[in-house]
């Protein structure tokens, strides 16, 4: 009988010759070797976009909200898009380390620790934008339940006051399931590093970690509780971003489907910011044995999925606004696509649900350049989707008499452009200075890593896949 | 019993690969040691069951964790919306706990990761300044490619010359004594 179905076999996670000493070599020389030159100039570049976002910053608190382009109707710019923006692609990195790890997904090895770097600067630069948006920035402390002169607390039923914890959550947890990643790596630079100074650095980041078994138990248990209470955490940080908006009354912003179609979206911007980054660092690192065309394909395959998520949600906005009747839901929807700012909803259209559809295709899946181009659309689309929520339901409200355009000014936009400084500015230190692979999770998961496959004598042994012959139909 | 013989800490042994770790790892756990550890770049899968491990207590503290931080959250924002400041928002109940639950969801994360993270450290008696292994030079390699196996002289059936018989009839290599120079 013949065959009636073919068995593709997992592809190796590690390509090439390699062993566990020269993965170790691969990933940690890059710390070790002098700084290249490439660096110095894109270091340059980050901190003279830093210093912009620095100036943007001091000029807002000298001058005031005014220098922004927000006025009535619309009270609401550019500083929530980026914050959102920025948050969102955050929440690819705790997927691939909390919601992979669960899952049992190997593959996230290659892409953890990186991607959890990017979640921690994103969030950073998100933080910014609430932080310095309140206007009076030396009252700041208002925003946590902190004792003030006017005896009052927080209102714990806003859900700006949920932002505020959801967020700093998110930020310490995710920083704290990246240092516990990277101790056992630390401990490697630690071990190999020749200078003295590095030596005492990394000492005290690696904390004395010596590999002990007795440690890898509770380690272990650890990263598997923090995988657990970072999945319902990232899903709750973008629901109640979503709460945001969904909890007030403005057409276009009070839906139920708010929440799935936020976090939907913050995965599938988070998953094109990490393969930007990585299809740049693995050509220049020369890490492609670990960050394989097969990861690639894989990233794709859920930018594919959330894509169509984000798009099944823009269809089904449309559908309710028309099923649930209210004239002014109907009404905004209509202005979104043929309005004022149909441009941006076009913009957004295009880059959202058209764009990640080409990964339909495996060619394409597998074609890093054209990989690259999606992933950048992919962000500009994502912005514009925020930028459209945000705008197009306040210029058009409920009164045809107070509608207005909105325009950002050249601040709004520099705080944007510098936020970029602060993101590649610490980006950079991090592929600098700390094993920008999770190393020995990597090893981990390496065939020579399993002790079934070594023989009696210890000799390693490659694992055999074993194919199982096709049952026959009809017996 | 003497826990100090001329400061020894332990005899470290290497082997070659993961396999021969688990191998040699139940060898000496048959033979009744107490006092031993195994050392790889990377857990071991198997490992634990090897070496006899009792579970892990850290899920036992991350759990008061996570119910100090609900328990928490929820008396600090009673205390601030219905005791201590209580605000009348057109007429709606001050206990409006649904519009809690965001928050207090967030607390026991928080206070739950930080029960995990340094729950782990403190099992692990970790940050420590030094460590006895540490003085062999041959351990370096234990971060990168390298197994080790070391059996601590507290151990109360320790005898070193047995215990090197043991490791060299078990094929590790590279047999090492450890002092403690502290």
């Amino acid at each position: 009988m013949s065959k009636t179905y073919e068995y593709v076999p997992e592809p190796a996670l590690v390509k090439g010759n390699h062993d566990f000493s020269s993965i170790t070599a691969l990933v940690t020389d890059i710390n070790m070797r002098p700084t290249p030159k490439g660096w110095y100039i894109a270091f340059a570049i980050s901190n003279m976009l830093l210093l912009v976002l620095l100036v943007s910053i001091a000029y807002l608190i000298w001058e005031g909200t005014g220098i922004w382009g927000l006025n009535q109707p619309v009270g609401w710019g550019w500083a929530i898009i980026n914050f959102v923006w920025w948050v969102g692609i955050g929440h690819a990195g705790t997927l691939i380390s909390a919601i992979l790890f669960l899952f049992r997904q190997g593959w996230r090895t290659a892409i953890n620790r990186f991607a959890e770097a990017m979640t921690i600067f994103a969030v950073m630069c998100a933080g910014i934008f609430p932080a310095i948006h309140v206007g009076r920035i030396w009252v700041v402390y208002w925003m946590f339940p902190l004792p003030n002169q006017m005896a009052m607390w927080p209102n714990f039923n806003s859900p700006l006051l949920w932002d505020v914890f959801a967020v700093s959550t998110y930020m310490t947890v995710s920083f704290l399931f990246w240092y516990v990643g990277l101790v056992p790596d630390l401990a490697t630079v630690r071990d190999r590093i020749k200078s003295k100074v590095g030596k005492v650095l990394y000492g005290i980041g690696a904390l004395g970690w010596r590999g002990s078994n007795r440690h890898w138990w509770n380690y272990e248990k650890s990263y598997m509780i923090l995988a657990g209470l970072a999945t319902p955490l990232v899903l709750s940080v973008h629901t109640i971003v979503s709460f945001d908006f969904a909890v007030s009354l403005i057409p276009g912003w009070h839906t139920t489907i708010f929440p799935p179609y936020f976090v939907a979206g913050a995965v599938f911007s988070g998953f094109a910011m990490v393969l930007t980054l990585m299809i740049i660092c693995r050509k220049i690192y020369n890490l492609e044995d670990i960050m394989t065309v097969d990861h690639i394909e894989k990233m794709n395959l859920i930018i594919l999925v959330t894509g169509s998520m984000v798009g099944f949600a823009y269809l089904m906005e449309f559908f309710i606004a028309w099923y649930g009747q209210v004239e002014y839901e109907k009404a905004i929807f209509i202005i979104r696509a043929t309005g004022p700012y149909a441009w941006a909803y076009w913009i957004m259209i295009a880059c959202n649900v058209i764009s990640p559809q080409l990964f339909w295709s495996k060619k394409i899946r597998r074609n890093v350049t054209l990989t690259f181009i999606v992933s950048i659309v992919v962000n500009i689309g994502m912005w514009f989707e925020r930028f459209v929520i945000t705008v197009s339901s306040l210029s058009t409200d409920f009164l045809p008499s107070s509608w207005g355009y909105y325009s950002p000014t050249i601040w709004d936009v520099l705080t944007y452009v510098g936020t970029f400084g602060l993101f590649f500015t610490f980006f950079l230190l991090f592929l600098r200075f700390l094993p920008m692979i999770a190393v020995a999770e990597l090893k981990g998961v390496m065939p020579q890593a399993d002790p079934h496959n070594y023989d009696e004598n210890g000799e390693y042994v490659e694992p055999k896949v074993e194919v199982p012959e096709p049952k026959k139909l009809n017996s | 019993m003497s826990t100090t013989k001329n400061n020894l800490y332990g005899i470290l042994a290497e082997v070659r690969n993961p396999k021969e770790l688990i191998d040699v790892a139940k060898l000496v756990d048959k033979s009744g040691y107490k006092n031993y550890d195994t050392f790889s770049p990377f857990p071991v899968h198997g490992m634990d069951k090897a070496m006899n491990l009792n579970k892990s207590k850290l899920g036992w503290i991350v759990l008061g964790h996570g119910i100090v931080g609900l328990t928490g959250a929820f008396a600090m924002i009673y205390y601030m919306m219905v005791y201590d400041y209580p605000l009348n928002i057109s007429g709606k109940t001050l206990m409006n706990i649904p519009a809690w639950i965001p928050v207090m969801f967030e607390l026991t994360i928080l206070l739950s990761a930080f029960g995990a993270v340094f729950g782990m450290f403190f099992l692990n008696g970790l940050p420590k300044f030094n460590h006895p292994l540490f003085n062999s030079e041959q351990f370096k390699k234990v971060t990168d490619d390298g197994f080790f196996i070391c059996i601590e002289a507290e151990d109360p059936q320790f005898d070193a010359e047995k215990v090197e018989k043991l490791l060299k009839n078990a094929g590790a290599q590279n047999i090492e004594t450890i002092h403690d120079e502290s």
